[in-house]
């Protein structure tokens, strides 16, 4: 068999992408037809830049989700080494395509071990869509934790946090990564260590935000807490705990899922590196914030120090940490590739972008195709996600 | 000011020491210290073996005194073999034990030795620093200039074609870390797949002599990442300032549009980049690490990745206490610039 032209590859990547299509399809024509009733989301689709943005993200997004759990994009298994296509360029043949019933083509060619660039691009995007949100999402939330009472106390707590957070902050990222996710380092436990302290911040700010709403109405708060509380202290100790590791909390039969140990550490580290300038935005909108009338209402009114601020402060800074935390995801992102291009956390026969770069820049003044595929995917998400957070904030801004 | 200024001093020797003590724990952390046995003697030493040659070189001892004895608050390290050599920190090869000097830290003016390099971690830091001082600075020269035109030339008239362009072009930069856009550059520039080989795809020879070829990819691909946040800073501030009353009567007065851009706007519109110019050099810090990296050019964020890679502790530790005081000494200049730029603040 002859290897595609470019039209035909072209053609076939688009067709291979069909779910991804009609799902973005979906989802644009569902938020349009409905865009009045969709509060500030509703709005996105007002302004080019963020339909862009948002159209960037979600692409992605479907794509990870169909190609990752659900296999539909992949044309080939990541990990599968075919013999004889060792950095062939895109659209070369596999042999023995139909006898094995396999796709009959490697769509962007292979790389350095002969696995299909494509699927590794798309496998790629699941590591990174399923770490960077949900990173982010713990960064808000130490951020919050922290930064709320930081801002609105001051004083000795606010120095001390300050302190930490610059202390953390003054150190290059890097480093930071190289002395917390090599393996000497994991085998002391420190990472899972760190883990526990972290993931303890949603509990907490979950608990405290229940308490402050609800302590006036014992009847509800009570078992709302106790149900909340155990679901969120189950999923956290399954989580930290692990058979056989340093930290070993819960029996292996109460042990819902295990995190593999490489994720966890740059899960782990990620959120470390962003909570910090989480909790300086934090503190400076909440300065900003305790001196408005509301808040001076709420004081006479008798309201408790939390209440007024996860009831009275936090909703009304929204609108910048919204926007904070599109542009954190992709920051999350570029540092995920930091790590993977370094070879650090993530095994080496990961199909994520960062790993794949790096893989792919060794024979880089020979062979394109293996580097710029993951090069471009990542480019394209954090692109979205920084248009998207301009659209966010120039909607939010207008109101 | 010169109070305000001993407290910052006093808070970033503060923060320094924190910082060191934690590179100090982390890297001598028993299976760091075991790797670092192994590849200083070799990969086959049994546990007994590491435990001697760690116990021999002083690296058992309890972290704080060993801190202490490379901060030289505490005296060096000495171990008497069975046959009556003395060896020690501060006992230089061709040094009896008495000559040494009791202390030999970091106050003293000794950082140690690495253990990758075989050399003065001070000789070493000096060198790569030089170079990677030459990337840095032909960096800012690309990046500020080109930031602050792109920034006043679209904050000059909100919304219009040229700003809404240049405003797509900084978001796109932004979206762009070293590692990819350096890959992009050595593709399309000096691979032999495009075949355009304007320039090198490596800068190993510009330690010796820089010439634009070899240059200008890593300059580039540094200066584009840190040119679109400042630029949208320097934009953010440009527009703003445009808004001001003081413009509007200037345009009443009859006051062409150029003449108030560089006599009126520039002036005040220049007060929140620099902040945020300074404060971009600690994360100028991390792009050159990728890009030193990605073209093999032997600086400083090469420097490091091989002492962290290898665990060379006193190299690690001196590379850390130069970017900490990079990092805080930029905070400290853009705080007095902040000051003394601003009138408002100067004069009250």
């Amino acid at each position: 068999m002859e290897p595609l032209s470019w039209g035909a590859i072209i053609l076939r990547i688009f067709l291979q992408f069909g779910p991804v299509w009609i799902a973005l399809i979906a989802t644009f024509a569902l938020s349009i037809a409905y865009k009045r009733k969709l509060g500030l989301y509703g709005k996105l689709f007002d302004s080019t830049i963020g339909m862009i943005g948002f159209a960037l993200v979600m692409f992605w997004v479907f794509a990870a989700i169909f190609g990752g759990p659900l296999d539909m994009i992949v044309t080939h298994d990541a990990l599968t080494q075919v013999s004889g296509l060792k950095n062939k360029v895109p659209g070369i043949p596999v042999p023995g395509a139909q006898e094995n019933e396999i796709y009959p083509y490697y769509l962007l060619g292979g790389d350095n071990l002969a696995r299909d660039v494509f699927s590794r691009m798309v496998k790629g995007s699941w590591v990174v869509i399923a770490i960077a949100p949900l990173a982010t999402v713990f960064a808000f939330m130490v951020g919050i934790t922290l930064g709320l009472p930081a801002g609105y106390y001051g004083g000795k707590l606010d120095t001390f946090l300050s302190f930490l957070a610059n202390l953390i902050l003054a150190f290059p990222v890097i480093l930071l990564f190289y002395l917390l996710v090599t393996p000497e380092i994991v085998d002391t436990g420190i990472p899972s260590y760190m883990a526990a302290v972290l993931f303890i911040f949603p509990l907490i700010f979950a608990a405290v935000l229940l308490n402050s709403r609800y302590h006036t109405q014992p009847r509800i708060r009570t078992p709302m807490m106790i149900g909340v509380l155990v679901v969120l202290g189950w999923i956290y100790l399954s989580t930290i705990s692990e058979v056989g590791s340093k930290i070993a909390v819960l029996p292996a039969y109460l042990d819902g899922f295990d995190v593999p140990g490489g994720i966890l550490v740059v899960f782990v580290s990620v959120v470390f590196v962003n909570s910090p300038t989480v909790f300086r935005i934090v503190r400076s909108l909440a300065l900003d914030i305790k001196t408005r009338d509301y808040v001076a209402a709420a004081q006479t009114r008798g309201e408790g120090t939390w209440y007024i601020m996860l009831w009275e402060i936090l909703p009304n800074a929204r609108g910048p940490l919204i926007v904070d935390f599109c542009l954190r995801i992709g920051y999350t992102t570029i540092l995920l590739g930091t790590l993977g291009f370094f070879g650090l956390g993530l095994p080496p026969e990961s199909p994520d972008w960062g790993s794949t770069i790096n893989e792919g820049r060794k024979l880089l003044s020979i062979y394109l195709h293996p580097a710029l595929p993951p090069a471009l995917a990542l480019l394209s998400l954090v692109l979205g996600l920084n248009l998207l957070a301009d659209g966010l904030r120039e909607e939010s801004l207008r109101d | 000011m010169s109070l305000f200024i001993l407290r910052r001093l006093g808070v970033m020797i503060l923060t320094a020491l924190c910082l060191t003590f934690i590179v100090f724990f982390l890297t001598n952390l028993y299976p760091n210290l075991e790797k670092l046995a192994k590849t200083q003697g070799n990969f086959r030493m049994t546990d007994e073996q590491v435990e001697s040659y760690l116990g021999k070189n002083g690296y058992l001892q309890p972290t704080p005194i060993k801190y202490a004895q490379w901060l030289g608050v505490w005296p060096g390290y000495q171990y008497s073999a069975e046959d009556g050599t003395v060896t020690g920190r501060c006992i230089e090869r061709d040094m009896t034990p008495e000559d040494a000097p009791r202390f030999c830290g970091v106050l003293q003016g000794d950082w140690g030795q690495s253990t990758v390099f075989k050399d003065e971690v001070s000789t070493i830091v000096a060198k790569r620093l030089g170079l990677t001082g030459w990337l840095m600075l032909c960096v800012m020269l690309v990046m500020v200039p080109g930031a602050l035109i792109i920034g006043v030339l679209a904050g000059m008239k909100e919304g219009s074609r040229t700003d809404r362009s240049l405003s797509t072009v900084s978001i796109l930069t932004t979206a762009t870390p070293e590692y990819v856009s350096g890959v992009i550059f050595i593709a399309i520039f000096s691979s032999s797949a495009v075949g355009l080989k304007w320039f090198k795809g490596t800068a190993t020879s510009a330690m010796d002599d820089i010439t634009f070829g070899n240059f200008f990819l890593p300059v580039m691909t540094i200066a584009l990442y840190g040119m679109g946040y400042i630029a949208r800073m320097t934009r953010a501030s440009m527009t703003e300032v445009m808004t001001a009353q003081y413009i509007r009567t200037a345009r009443l007065k009859g006051v062409s549009f150029p003449a108030i851009v560089m006599k009126h706007a520039l002036r005040n519109a220049l007060i929140a980049p620099f902040t945020v110019i300074m404060l971009q050099i600690p994360w100028l810090l991390n792009g050159v690490v990728i890009v030193e990296t990605l073209f093999n050019y032997k600086g400083f964020g090469w420097t490091l990745v091989q002492a962290a890679g290898n665990n060379d502790i006193e190299l690690l530790l001196g590379v850390s206490v130069v970017s900490v005081v990079v990092v805080l000494v930029t905070q400290l200049i853009s705080d007095i610039g902040y000051v003394y730029l601003n009138p408002r603040i100067r004069i009250s």
